[in-house]
């Protein structure tokens, strides 16, 4: 019995998207080329590595959890995949698998940490990202590795969708993964149960879920995304980096907040993430074809931050 | 004639370390009515209702529901067996809907395909099931489909209320259900409680508020250091006995015995 | 009771016979600093202090910072090796004014201190630098780069590392020097601008962003005919965005470092030329200098060049470069 205003997204959720279509709308003034479909899949070529790391940290942020070792754990797996594939000679497709693999092992060993040991999810991931990065730094001997084979590249090149819009095969993935996790977080229980857990973890488990359940998968699901990431991060830049991520860690989570998820978990929509991600992707390439420095990229996602948690917060404080 | 018994619990011992919380406790509740259990602090009613209610695991004694015995080893277990419990702290996720919070756990899904393999929720038949079980108990929310954080604390009290009430096949327990609400709101709760009652299902009833107490319940059963001291009629006994009763200052046998329920 | 007696002059006994034998063979006590563990160029500056170390008979510390600009990281790591012995501390700093006191501290203590690669703020922070002069290895790129170009009107984008940094600015100055435009001097921490450059991205050394600005770049500008890089990395990034965009044959791509990788790439043609510097020889000099100054008491002082080699696939006329060959000879890193 809802009205139609019950049945729109929150300001939470609509906010992140007016604001990308303000910052769009603005750039398009700036520069004529940067609203051609060339550039627009660009941008969504350059968000794609952040973008599918935000799922696995959403599902993680929603559980009120967070997880600092995103960006190493998939460092570690790119390193994992192209040496396998490269010094080890496996196919490149069980090299790829054997990549996820890895980052899915780690995924568990946070859960495990969380719901077994108790330990909070800052603490824990705060451990893994340094192990992880200790980890991929001995192995790769801080070396990039390169020559690697064209397979695993595929997902970063594009094909062309009229005129000079051409879409990468990885953008198209990320999009698919949105899709399919918005899909589960909004209709099957699992994904209500993850919001639950989030919401008030004592009231998920006396009614009979398996709430440490619900959180370990969700990290050991996060894993795979990043696994899938080091692949995409692969893919585009045609080597395996063990300097790749450092910047992702906090890249991710800044996408989950700008697109409206609360870091108290419970409340949040997926597709937020990603216009979090395009948010400060469109920044970034919009500055630079203004010719702005970079710095003030830096600065205009600081303040977005701070806005987006802001209007979150006060949108709630509205309701009772 | 006295109703029949639905569930009794007979010599429940539960200790703590050197604490003993419960000394050999006796228990029984009647189908179709309101028990009410007051005790002071230490008296052993929440360890009771624990016992009861699947939280705690008694190191003693025997439960029967029915007649026949249970051992329930967690909350989920006397839910199975179709008891529903309305915790003090209500045990709801604010930020979900009334409807969500209702089929939380126990979530429909749709029928063939849909449900079977991709697993989607039937949220329209959650909502319209939500919505039948509201009216049947007289609750006036407007809308199901708004999040629990938004009602007031006794709107929130009747969702809570409505849940176990919607679900429970045996027994409804509610461990202090008019606490921090104020007086008209009070007033909804109970006369809630007596909606549940009158469908057909027995309800026991934590509660420190005597007037609501009296009001209310159909008995008493008042525990006192670890044990039940006595069951009376609030009909027929006094506030201010029963009070005396609960803190030891007057004696069971003291008592008229027409006050005994 | 006997025991009891007997442990003091155990132990003193004990300790006369290691103060004679540590007498014996002393060997001076090296701590070498850099920015990071994980940088190659690092990772390779300390297998050559290391042995350096080794064959000359010193004992070598090593440690870090965390990360770029971790200058507490640093001067923890100097403290400690201070307190271990060390005489000699050879550093690349991470902040060049922060550093500062902490060095200070250490030379009033009779501790030599080096700067290696790049210098303090001010530079008389430290008693001597042996350092590449990035200035002079951005000049020979942006020399290369207009021979290269044969007249042709330059439309340039820079990937520099990120604003503020003086190595970032040396090199990016020195290349708009050496190419004809008029630029800041070696002093400068500003990025020089000029007409002819029509995007300025930053890169921060890293592949995949270098890739990313090349990107945004080439949107705003996608007449671009030569791109200057502030190391190997970057450049990859630049020349893959570049390819995507089928773009790569028609543009220029100058770096500078010299490692194994980036001369590699040099060969396949990604890189026109890239100014190869030395880590090994800057840590091994160090070493030296360490050395001689435990057995002396003498300091170096100053400013040593460690030179600049120009590493071009393509030798062009009127600029003095060196082969593929030659580059992978002195190249640093995996082989």
């Amino acid at each position: 019995m809802g009205t139609w205003k019950d049945r729109l997204p929150p300001l939470g959720t609509l906010g992140p998207f007016i604001a990308l279509l303000l910052a769009c709308a603005f750039f398009a003034t700036q520069n004529e080329r940067f609203l051609t479909g060339g550039n627009l899949s660009l941008v969504l070529q350059q968000v794609m590595v952040v973008g599918v790391i935000a799922i696995g940290q959403t599902l993680i942020i929603l559980t009120a959890g967070i997880d600092l070792s995103c960006g190493m754990v998939m460092a570690l797996g790119g390193i994992v995949m192209t040496k396998f594939a490269t010094e080890l000679g496996l196919p490149p497709a069980l090299a790829v698998l054997c990549g996820i693999g890895v980052t899915t092992l780690f995924g568990l060993v946070n859960g495990l940490l969380v719901t077994q040991i108790k330990l909070p999810p800052f603490i824990v991931t705060l451990g893994t990202l340094n192990i992880a990065f200790a980890i991929t730094q001995l192995y790769s001997n801080s070396q990039t590795v390169t020559d690697v084979p064209e397979a695993m590249t595929v997902l970063g090149n594009t094909f062309p969708l009229g005129g000079t819009t051409t879409v990468a095969y990885g953008v198209v993935l990320m999009l698919a993964l949105y899709g399919l996790s918005w899909f589960a977080l909004r209709e099957t229980a699992a994904g209500r149960h993850v919001y639950a857990v989030g919401n008030n973890p004592e009231a998920t488990r006396l009614t009979g879920i398996p709430t440490q359940r619900v959180l370990l998968a969700v990290y050991v699901l996060a894993g795979v995304f990043y696994g899938v990431a080091s692949l995409l991060s692969v893919a585009r830049t045609g080597v395996g980096d063990p300097n790749a991520g450092q910047t992702e860690n906090l890249d991710a989570i800044t996408a989950v907040v700008l697109g409206g998820t609360s870091l108290f978990g419970g409340r949040g929509v997926i597709l937020g993430s990603l216009v979090g991600a395009l948010i400060v992707g469109v920044f970034r390439n919009g500055l630079t074809l203004m010719g702005v420095s970079s710095i003030y990229q830096v600065l205009v996602t600081g303040v977005l931050v701070i806005l987006a948690v802001a209007t979150d917060q006060l949108s709630r404080r509205g309701t009772r | 004639m006295p109703a029949p018994i639905v569930m009794e619990a007979r010599g429940l011992v539960k200790r703590y370390g050197q604490v003993v919380a419960l000394d050999g406790a006796d228990f029984e509740l009647r189908a179709g009515e309101i028990l009410a259990v007051i005790g002071d602090n230490g008296a052993g009613k929440s360890s009771l209702i624990k016992a009861l209610s699947g939280a705690t695991i008694p190191d003693e004694g025997e439960i029967r529901l029915d007649g026949a015995p249970v051992h329930f080893r967690s909350p989920i277990d006397a839910r199975r067996a179709g008891i529903e419990t309305v915790y003090q702290d209500l045990a709801v996720a604010p930020a979900m809907s009334i409807a969500e919070n209702l089929f939380l756990g126990r979530e429909l899904r749709r029928p063939g395909f849909l449900g079977t393999v991709l697993r989607m929720l039937d949220k329209k038949r959650m909502l319209a099931e939500s919505v039948a079980r509201m009216e049947e108990l007289k609750v006036g929310i407007r809308s199901m489909t708004q999040a629990v954080e938004t009602l007031s604390g006794g709107q929130r009290q009747c969702v809570a209320v409505g849940r176990a009430a919607a679900f429970a096949r045996h027994v409804v327990i509610m461990d202090e259900p008019t606490a921090a609400l104020g007086v008209k709101e009070g007033n909804m709760v109970l006369e809630l409680i007596r909606r549940v009652r009158d469908k057909g299902l027995p309800v026991i009833l934590i509660s420190h508020n005597m007037p609501h107490v009296f009001e209310i319940a159909d008995r008493i059963h008042i525990a006192r250091l670890g044990k039940r001291a006595a069951v009376v009629d609030p009909k027929k006994i006094s506030m201010s006995d029963t009070v005396a009763v609960m803190t030891g200052a007057k004696r069971v046998d003291e008592l008229p015995p027409e006050c005994l329920a | 009771m006997r025991l009891k007696t007997l442990l003091p002059f155990s132990s003193i006994a004990a300790a006369a016979l290691f103060a004679a034998g540590a007498q014996a063979a002393d060997p001076p006590i090296i701590g070498l600093i850099t920015k990071t563990e994980t940088n190659p160029f690092f990772v390779k500056m300390k297998e050559g202090a290391n042995e350096a170390a080794k064959a000359k008979g010193a004992k070598l510390l090593s440690g870090a910072g965390k990360a770029d600009g971790d200058n507490a990281g640093q001067v923890t790591a100097m403290e400690n090796m201070i307190a271990a012995g060390a005489k000699t501390i050879l550093i690349t700093p991470s902040d060049s004014k922060a550093i500062v006191p902490a060095i200070k501290k250490a030379r009033d203590k009779g501790v030599l201190v080096i700067a290696l690669d790049s210098p303090t703020d001010p530079t008389e922070g430290t008693d001597a630098l042996f350092a590449t002069d990035n200035y002079q290895a951005g000049v020979l790129i942006g020399q290369y780069a207009k021979a290269a170009l044969a007249g042709k009107p330059a439309k340039i984008v820079t990937l520099d590392l990120f604003p503020g940094h003086p190595v970032g600015a040396q090199r990016h100055n020195g290349f708009l020097k050496g190419f004809g435009l008029a630029a800041p001097d070696a002093k400068s921490n500003e990025l020089g601008k000029a007409a002819e450059v029509v995007c300025m991205a930053d890169s921060f050394g890293d592949q995949a962003k270098g890739q990313t600005a090349m990107e945004n770049c080439l949107q705003k500008s996608p007449e671009v005919n030569l791109v200057y890089t502030i190391n190997e990395p970057a450049a990859a990034g630049a020349y893959k965005a570049l390819k995507s965009a089928g773009k790569e044959k028609g543009v220029v791509i100058v770096s500078v470092d010299g490692g194994c990788q980036g001369i590699k790439d040099v060969g396949a043609g990604v890189i026109a030329a890239t100014s190869q510097q030395y880590p090994l020889k800057m840590a091994a000099m160090g070493v030296e200098a360490g050395i001689e100054y435990a057995k002396t008491g003498k300091k170096p002082s100053g400013y040593t060049d460690t030179g600049v080699t120009l590493i071009a696939a393509r030798p062009l006329a009127g600029v003095d470069s060196k082969d593929v060959k030659t580059g992978t000879e002195l190249c640093w890193g995996k082989k």
